[in-house]
């Protein structure tokens, strides 16, 4: 099912400028808000319209996981829905694999939609009158794929969930974890290249919450499978994300790596958020070192090569470990056999309160975006 | 003018249209008349062409294989009831009456149910004319359907048909409306057209309730078939009717009693299918 001709980080999914604006008199909404520079209250009491998503641009890419990060009303669920054309923009550009959706015939959308698309509700979704292997083999079935067929691929599926010996099982048999993990499997049972998850395990106790995420993230990194997670937690965004974007009123208004964006929020709303997150095992030396320069000429006579050596990528968990070990009041950092600066006790401690380091651009490009 | 010749009277409006109906239309019902006919025969020589002694027993086993113990004796002790009381035909012909209207009437009122469910202007259409069809007495029904079909087992089934529709219609529609939303998007997010998803997802889940239409269907028709014995629909209403115009109690009571067993039988086997469909593992 895959297309030969793909370099890794191509583009699978792609929005550009999207807009929904949800109401009978949408469009002429939607332009007088361009135009005249309407807010959305002003905009739902002249015309009852609701703005939904506006002017939207992200891109998912092979192979990452893209977490979507907003509270209710934040427009993420419209936007998960857009994506596989369950709603229809009312403007801009949806594109998957290239396919621009909103070009399609029914058929064609309906074949995109079997084949490279897969969804996981946060209802879960499963239907009451089938077994578990009946539901994981829906979206086979749908294709009129032959019953030991699908039910093999099934099988297969409920297997790389941990759920084999429940095939035979009724849904309402399965506790909410095993239900969600069932969606999971009848998403992959199609092979498809995307996933899109709405939520998923928002309504999970949290314990169990932590090990799907974690199994989730797992099983699509060794599928190779790409996702679009909806959540409302920044923290399921952290753990699972290699890209996170956060919305608010149907605006992405800030995207980046975890780390990005635990170090610089944009703006009041990201910071508030961003404020009980645990920085441990987030931000990473090379953000929060000082420049050898610098430190340099805070302490004369020092020498940055007499300091005990960790690697950029260490995160603060592993350098608070090794500053107590080692006894000394910095560490030089490394980079490909380089000294590339020293983190300082006082760089320490602002990393885990928080704060980035006002320093020189020169180390301050997130991993992500450098390997591009 | 005086206010006391203010008077409303539809009927006197509806009398003419259905002679005006009878008169130009006639060949069309004609061709009703038969078609329900040929129906009514099929399956009342079909339910009377093996003697009770065979009947009874494959009833039974039937009800047996598809729902369980428990319903296969109730089927036997009513049809054995029925022969008991030596209204093994007149049963037999109300069975055949409620077969053939329960599936016109379920004929017309799914697919109606189903629309409604879809277009929501429909629904509301359709809501207050349920409601008139359902709080008319049912014997008005029958004066009109006798004007058109004359007397006998036609105008019988029509009126039933006309009675059976609103219950099967108005909990289709609810069936159908009661279908999570979530496993619609389900349907549409793998890809499945229109067509599928009304097959493999509304069906399915809309079933209990669907069931639960047609008993009521099954029950409201039978009430109707025995009505309709007044105008000469034969079976156990006859047998009522009889007993009523002779003021014989006998009879009337062993009708009665009839009637019940077969309602009985209708409503057990119907629902006994509505419970059994749950937690069937199939291989």
């Amino acid at each position: 099912m895959k297309t030969t001709n793909d370099t890794p980080g191509d583009v699978l999914v792609s929005c550009q400028s999207v807009w929904k604006v949800f109401g009978k008199r949408a469009p002429e909404a939607m332009r007088a808000y361009l135009e005249r520079g309407l807010s959305k209250s002003q905009i739902l009491q002249d015309f009852g319209c609701v703005v939904g998503v506006s002017d939207v641009s992200m891109e998912l890419r092979r192979g990452e996981i893209f977490c979507i990060m907003g509270l209710s009303g934040s427009g993420k669920s419209t936007l998960i829905r857009l994506l596989n054309r369950l709603i229809t923009p009312t403007s801009g550009h949806v594109r998957v694999k290239g396919l621009d959706l909103a070009s399609l015939e029914a058929k064609a959308l309906r074949e995109v939609r079997a084949k490279h698309i897969g969804m996981v509700f946060q209802s879960v979704a499963l239907l009451p009158h089938r077994t578990v292997l009946e539901n994981a083999a829906f979206g086979l079935e749908v294709q009129g794929v032959g019953k030991a067929e699908r039910h093999k691929v099934a099988e297969q599926a409920l297997t790389k969930v941990g759920l084999a010996e429940w095939a035979g099982r009724y849904p309402d048999e399965l506790s909410g974890g095993m239900q969600q993990r069932v969606g999971l499997a009848r998403a992959i049972t199609s092979d498809p290249e995307v996933i899109l998850m709405d939520e998923p395990f928002s309504a999970l106790d949290p314990l169990i919450r932590r090990q799907l995420q974690d199994e989730f993230r797992q099983l699509t990194k060794s599928l190779g499978k790409s996702a679009v997670f909806i959540t409302h937690d920044l923290e399921e965004a952290i753990r699972i994300g290699d890209r996170i974007a956060i919305m608010k009123d149907g605006v992405i208004i800030q995207e980046g790596t975890a780390e990005d964006i635990v170090l610089n929020p944009k703006d009041a709303y990201v910071a508030e958020f961003v404020a009980g997150i645990s920085r441990l095992h987030l931000v990473r030396a090379h953000s929060i070192m000082t420049a050898v320069h610098a430190w340099r000429a805070s302490r004369p006579g020092a020498e940055a090569e007499s300091l005990a050596r960790v690697e950029a990528q260490a995160d603060l968990d592993e350098l608070i470990n090794l500053m107590v070990g080692s006894g000394s009041d910095a560490l030089a950092v490394v980079q490909k056999g380089a000294i590339v600066g020293v983190v300082t006790q006082s760089d320490l401690l602002r990393g885990v309160q928080g704060q980035a380091q006002e320093v020189p651009a020169v180390h301050a490009a997130p991993i992500g975006e450098a390997s591009l | 003018m005086n206010l006391t010749d203010l008077k409303l009277s539809p009927g006197a409006w509806l009398a003419p249209a259905v002679d005006w109906l009878n008169a130009n239309w006639h060949p069309l019902f004609a061709v009703i008349s038969k078609v329900i006919e040929a129906m009514l025969g099929g399956v009342e020589a079909a339910l009377l062409w093996l003697p009770f002694y065979l009947m009874i027993p494959l009833v039974a086993l039937l009800a047996f294989l598809a729902i369980g113990v428990r319903a296969a004796l109730l089927a036997a002790c009513m049809l054995g009831f029925c022969w008991l009381s030596g209204l093994w035909v007149s049963s037999m012909q109300t069975l055949a009456l409620v077969s053939v209207s329960v599936l016109i009437s379920v004929a017309i009122a799914f697919p109606l149910g189903v629309l409604a469910s879809r277009i929501k202007r429909l629904e509301r259409a359709l809501g207050p004319l349920m409601n008139v069809m359902q709080t008319v007495p049912p014997w008005v029904y029958l004066i009109p359907a006798v004007m058109v079909f004359s007397l006998g087992k036609v105008p019988a089934i029509i009126a039933t048909i006309v009675y059976g529709i609103p219950p099967m219609l108005r909990l289709t529609t609810l069936a159908f409306n009661q279908v999570r939303k979530d496993l619609l998007e389900l349907g549409s997010a793998s890809g499945a057209s229109p067509g599928t998803i009304l097959l493999k997802i509304e069906l399915p889940t809309a079933m209990p309730t669907l069931l639960l239409g047609l008993n009521q269907c099954i029950l409201l028709s039978l009430a109707m078939v025995v009505l309709a014995g007044l105008v000469g629909a034969g079976g156990l209403g006859a047998e009522v009717t009889r007993g009523l115009t002779r003021m014989e109690m006998g009879p009337g009571l062993r009708a009665g009693l009839a009637i019940v067993a077969v309602a009985l039988l209708l409503d057990r086997l119907s629902r006994g299918a509505l419970q059994r469909r749950h937690r069937q593992p199939e291989v």
